[in-house]
C-alpha cells in the first residue's frame, strides 16, 4: 500500500520515469524499503490502470516512459497526507515513509501530519489499555495462562504505540530545533537534492534543477495549523 | 446529556501585558462529565498546568469562564473559592504532597476538618476515601512508612474524600516506577468510573492512554482530541477473548 501512495507522492512533484522513481523513494526513506525495478512498473501499471497516473509523452530515443498523475490521482495524495495510518491494518513502516516524504516534499504541513498521526496513535494506545485492563482482571480472576499470554501480546502493542508517540515527539522537535537554526544558502548538490524544512514545518519548493530555493522568508500561517 | 462537572468555556490566561505578555492559555474549550477521566498532554510549555491551575481555581482566567457543577468561579469571592477548593476539587500532585506529621488518616481527613467536621466524622470519611484505594488498614501508618505508591493512593484519597467528584492530577506518577504508577492510573480510573470527573495532566502516552479522551494542547491552544471511545471494538481476535 505504502509502495503505491509513496510513488504517488513523488509524482505529485513532477513527471518521472519509472527508474526515477525507484532511486527517489529509496533515496528519500534512508533505503529502508528498496524496491525492485519490476516492482515499479507492476505498480506503475496498476496506477495508470486505475486512472491515478497517465504517460505524459511518447517514449523518448531510449524507450522511456514518463508518469505524470491525474486529478484523481492528486486527490489520491492528499488524502493520505490528510488520513492517518491506521495502526491495526498496515505495517508500521508506512508511517517511517509516510514521515520521510512528508519532510522531503513540497507543500506539506509536517506538523500537521504528525499531529494527525499523534492523536489517531494515542487513542489506539487507549482502546489497548482498556482492552488490557479488562483482561488483566481476568487474569487475576482466572489465572490461566492463555490470559497471560494474550496479555503481552496486548502489552507488546502498547509498547509499540507508546514508541511511536515517542518517536513522534522527536520528529516535532526535531523540525522545530531545524527551523530554529539559521537558515542556509541554497543547497548545490543537485545530485542529491534534499529539502529543508522552514519556520511553519512546511517544506520548500524546489525548482527544476532539484535544489532548494533559497526562499527568503516562507513563514506561512500554518505554523498553527497542525490542526486543519 | 449528563451535566459537566468542570467546563472551561474560552478561557485564556495571560501574564504580563504588552510586550512582553506571555499568552499562556488562548481561547481553551474543555469540558469534563461525571464518570470522564480526560488527558491534558503537550511539550513543556503549552499551558498544561496553567490549565490545571485555572481549573481547579488556583489561578485566575484572564477572560473567558470556568464553572465547576455549573457554578462559575468569576463569581467567587477568595474565601468561596477556598471553600470550594476544600469541598469539592481535590488534587494530586506529582511529589504526593502529603504532612508528614500525620497518619495517613489525619492527612485524608484533614480538608474535612479545616471546613469544620469534627474530627471523628472527618476520620470516618477519612476511612470510606481510604477504602477505596484500598488502603483502610494503614490508616493510622505516617506517610514515610509507606511506599511512594501508597503515598500518592493517599492522596489521591485525600483528593476525592467526602462528596468532592472532581480530581485534577498534575503527574501524578512522577516520581513513581511504572508498575506503582500504573496502580496509581488504576484507582484513579476506578474513582471515575464510579461517577467522579478526572481531569490529568500528563505527557506520557502510556498514562494518557488511561483516559476516556486526550487533549492536546500546544502554545495555549487545543489543537486535537482523541474523542470518546466507542465500545472497544475487536482489537484483537483469538486467546478465547
Amino acid at each position: 500500500m505504502s509502495v503505491k501512495l509513496g510513488m504517488l507522492a513523488l509524482l505529485a512533484e513532477e513527471p518521472m520515469y519509472g527508474a526515477q522513481l525507484r532511486s527517489e523513494f529509496e533515496g528519500r526513506t534512508g533505503g529502508t524499503w528498496p524496491l525492485n525495478v519490476g516492482q515499479v512498473y507492476t505498480t506503475l501499471a496498476r496506477l495508470e490502470r486505475d486512472g491515478m497516473v497517465v504517460q505524459d509523452a511518447e517514449p523518448d530515443e531510449e524507450g522511456r516512459i514518463r508518469y505524470q498523475l491525474t486529478d484523481l490521482g492528486r486527490t489520491e495524495v492528499m488524502a493520505w497526507w490528510e488520513t492517518p495510518v491506521r495502526r491495526e491494518e498496515t505495517p508500521r513502516d508506512e508511517l517511517v515513509i509516510k514521515l520521510a516524504l512528508a519532510v522531503t516534499t513540497p507543500g506539506v504541513d509536517v506538523r500537521a501530519v504528525v499531529q494527525t498521526q499523534r492523536t489517531a496513535t494515542i487513542r489506539h494506545l487507549r482502546d489497548l489499555t482498556r482492552v488490557k485492563t479488562q483482561a488483566s482482571d481476568r487474569h487475576t480472576s482466572e489465572g490461566e495462562q492463555r490470559d497471560l499470554a494474550w496479555l503481552l501480546v496486548v502489552e507488546n502493542l502498547i509498547f509499540a504505540a507508546e514508541s511511536e508517540v515517542r518517536w513522534l515527539d522527536h520528529v516535532e522537535s526535531s523540525l522545530a530545533r531545524a527551523a530554529a537554526m539559521p537558515r542556509r544558502a541554497a543547497v548545490t548538490d543537485g545530485a542529491s537534492p534534499r529539502m529543508s524544512t522552514n519556520q511553519s514545518g512546511t517544506n520548500q519548493p524546489r525548482n527544476q534543477s532539484g535544489t532548494t530555493q533559497a526562499t527568503t522568508d516562507s513563514s506561512s500561517t500554518d505554523l498553527q495549523g497542525a490542526k486543519k | 446529556m449528563t451535566e459537566s462537572i468542570l467546563r472551561l468555556v474560552d478561557v485564556t490566561r495571560t501574564h504580563g501585558t504588552g510586550e512582553t505578555a506571555v499568552h499562556a492559555l488562548r481561547g481553551v474549550s474543555l469540558e469534563v462529565r461525571p464518570g470522564e477521566l480526560v488527558a491534558v498532554m503537550g511539550p513543556s510549555g503549552s499551558g498544561k498546568s496553567t490549565l490545571l491551575n485555572v481549573a481547579g481555581g488556583l489561578d485566575k482566567v484572564t477572560s473567558g469562564e470556568v464553572l465547576i457543577e455549573g457554578e462559575p468561579l468569576s463569581t467567587m469571592s477568595a474565601l468561596q473559592l477556598a471553600a470550594l477548593r476544600r469541598r469539592r476539587v481535590g488534587f494530586v500532585f506529582q511529589d504526593f504532597n502529603l504532612i508528614p506529621s500525620l497518619t495517613a488518616g489525619e492527612n485524608v481527613a484533614l480538608p474535612l476538618e479545616l471546613d469544620g467536621l469534627s474530627p471523628r466524622k472527618a476520620r470516618h470519611f477519612a476511612s470510606d476515601a481510604l477504602d477505596l484505594v484500598g488502603l483502610r488498614e494503614l490508616i493510622d501508618r505516617f506517610p514515610d512508612k509507606m511506599s511512594g505508591g501508597q503515598q500518592q493512593r493517599v492522596a489521591i484519597a485525600r483528593a476525592l474524600v467526602g462528596d468532592r467528584r472532581l480530581v485534577m492530577a498534575d503527574e501524578p506518577t512522577g516520581a513513581l516506577d511504572s508498575h506503582t504508577g500504573e496502580g496509581v492510573l488504576r484507582v484513579l480510573r476506578e474513582r471515575c468510573d464510579s461517577g467522579a470527573a478526572g481531569l490529568l495532566v500528563t505527557h506520557e502516552a502510556r498514562h494518557a492512554a488511561w483516559a476516556d479522551r486526550v487533549v492536546f494542547l500546544r502554545d495555549g491552544v487545543v489543537v486535537d482530541t482523541t474523542g470518546s471511545p466507542d465500545e472497544i471494538h475487536d482489537l484483537l481476535a483469538g486467546a478465547g477473548h
